[in-house]
């Protein structure tokens, strides 16, 4: 008997209880974030969407190489001897142009290992991460800053300038060259 | 009476009759019901949005107002699926049945001195007799659905219907003895004047008898809300739809607008045992502070306040029926069953009894 009037009890008591605590989270804000007008507060570290500042990049293929997914293509064309490309902000002068240089973030498992490796601190990441494509080929960002013309003649100077130094070198072959003593063991 | 004024619009003959009863039966619906069944969804998920700190719809409309009435509109074109393995008459017939019930006792309900759709002398009597045709509507969706969801489900919500109208009759039974009378119009205006006069409270007048009876009717009064709650399928005594265990139960196998008539009736259920329960202890229509328009005289505004009143009153007991419903978990049906048979009959047979002897006083 005592406990039948227990349990009435305890239900009771309990219910309300219960109620007093949902009725109060009535009154607690929020913890939804409306998505597109407010955004949340993202961390200092996170990593998103690569960017590559081109006026830095030297092209040393570094951050290519690092990348496990191998989403970074670059290509790279020597600059002429007469030409001078200017120098990264870190103070290296840069020696190649940089004719080709885009990354698909379709592939891009964003690690942050090409980050590291790179020498004049170029490539990182940045806080956009609203970047969906409906097609797949539209997320190959191309970072290469000539245009694809200015590529083309990059790439027939050197060819231009490698075929001249062949033909220089075909010449200078073909005369006769003086002879290069080798050097001999000096005996004692 | 709504009904006269009607008859004496159309001019007195059968023809006026015949047109203001159609009316005077289809209003509730279009005025009411359906109105009150989309605020009521809006409602449920604000509330639980908000006591989950949550949002809930926010999109459509300010604070996603427009959200029930988007959902409804995409009920009425979706596909009316029909499994082959479906008893096809009792599937169609079943969502009716189940409508019909929970809307014919709105028949009985007192919306306002002026606004009833019958004044019956048995409304009491005849509600709780009309929504047993929601068991029949429950078990025929169960049993045509041909799935073992819905039949489980079916005979879940059947078990609980039965056991749980035996508190909630036993409760009427010691409100009819007190008061002497079955009509809820008349229920309602015997509490008329201020809250102090309802039932809760031990009923109009100023005798002994009022004050013995105080803590009976508090009793009585959570004895019915919580069998009503069961009644109606709400959670915690949700087993028959169990969204857990039993898809949905009884209305797994439906779609589009069968599936609509079904959540109408379960939304309009909702309202109606919440407004019995208002008729019975809290005043029905009365107001509890006094009539505006009785101050400034005129009485012409008194119906329009006593339905905003009761549409007050029964809109917060819908509220405490979704407050509950996401405080407390769902019940197991040995669990069920023992709140029933152990605790709220006999609770309510012994108030029967003590009413029974304070009313002799």
């Amino acid at each position: 008997m005592k406990e039948y009037f227990g349990n009435i009890y305890t239900a009771l008591a309990t219910i309300f209880i219960g109620m007093k605590i949902t009725f109060k989270h009535m009154f607690v804000p929020s913890v939804t974030i409306q998505y597109p007008e407010v955004k949340p507060q993202l961390p200092e570290r996170e990593r998103n969407r690569l960017y590559v500042n081109m006026d830095d990049c030297i092209g040393c293929d570094q951050c290519s190489r690092a990348c496990p997914v191998s989403c970074i293509e670059i290509e790279t064309t020597k600059s002429l001897p007469g030409e001078d490309l200017g120098k990264t902000s870190n103070g290296k002068k840069k020696a190649l142009w940089v004719t080709n240089f885009t990354i698909d973030f379709a592939k891009c498992c964003y690690c942050q290992l090409c980050v590291f490796p790179c020498p004049t601190e170029c490539i990182y990441m940045t806080d956009v991460y609203e970047f969906a494509e409906w097609e797949r080929n539209k997320l190959v960002y191309d970072f290469a800053t000539l245009t694809p013309e200015e590529r083309q003649e990059k790439r027939d100077n050197l060819a231009k300038f490698n075929a001249e130094k062949e033909a220089e070198k075909l010449k200078a072959a073909s005369e006769p060259k003086p002879e290069i003593k080798k050097d001999q063991p000096e005996e004692k | 009476m709504m009904y006269d004024f009607l008859v004496d619009l159309f001019g007195n003959s059968t023809l006026a009759d015949i047109i203001a009863g159609t009316i005077q039966s289809i209003l509730p619906l279009f005025v009411f019901i359906l109105p009150f069944a989309l605020f009521a969804v809006y409602l449920e998920r604000k509330v639980s949005a908000h006591m989950q700190d949550r949002l809930g719809p926010m999109r459509t409309g300010w604070h996603g107002w427009k959200q029930t009435i988007a959902d409804i509109i995409k009920l009425i074109q979706k596909e009316d699926i029909i499994a082959t393995d479906n008893d096809k008459l009792l599937f169609n017939l079943a969502p009716i049945v189940v409508f019909v019930g929970s809307y014919a006792a709105f028949a009985a309900i007192p919306f306002s001195s002026y606004f009833i759709g019958t004044e019956l002398d048995l409304g009491i009597f005849y509600i709780v007799a009309v929504t047993g045709l929601v068991v029949a509507g429950i078990l025929m969706a169960g049993w045509a659905s041909n799935n073992k969801y819905s039949l489980l489900g079916s005979m879940r919500s059947v078990a609980q219907i039965i056991s749980y109208e035996i508190p909630t009759i036993l409760v009427m039974l010691s409100l009819v003895m007190i008061s002497g009378t079955m009509s809820l119009h008349t229920l309602s205006e015997q509490q008329t004047g201020y809250a102090w006069n309802w039932y809760i409270f031990g009923g109009p007048g100023m005798t002994l008898s009022k004050f013995l009876l105080i803590p009976s009717m508090f009793i009585g009064f959570l004895i019915i809300y919580i069998s009503t709650l069961a009644e109606v399928n709400r959670t915690p005594f949700d087993i028959p739809e169990a969204e857990s265990e039993l898809v949905s139960g009884y209305h797994t196998e439906y779609s589009g607008m069968k599936f609509a008539m079904f959540f109408l009736a379960e939304y309009a259920n909702m309202f109606a045992v919440s407004a019995i329960v208002v008729a019975l202890f809290l005043g029905g229509y009365q107001s509890p502070i006094g009539y505006f328009g009785d101050l400034i005289g005129a009485s012409w505004m008194i119906p329009i306040e006593q339905f905003t009143w009761f549409t007050i009153k029964g809109l917060f007991f819908v509220f405490v029926q979704m407050w509950l419903r996401w405080t407390l978990p769902r019940l197991r049906v040995d669990q069920l069953m023992t709140t029933s048979w152990k605790y709220l009959i006999p609770i309510a047979f012994v108030n029967l009894i003590i009413i029974g002897l304070i009313t002799l006083l």
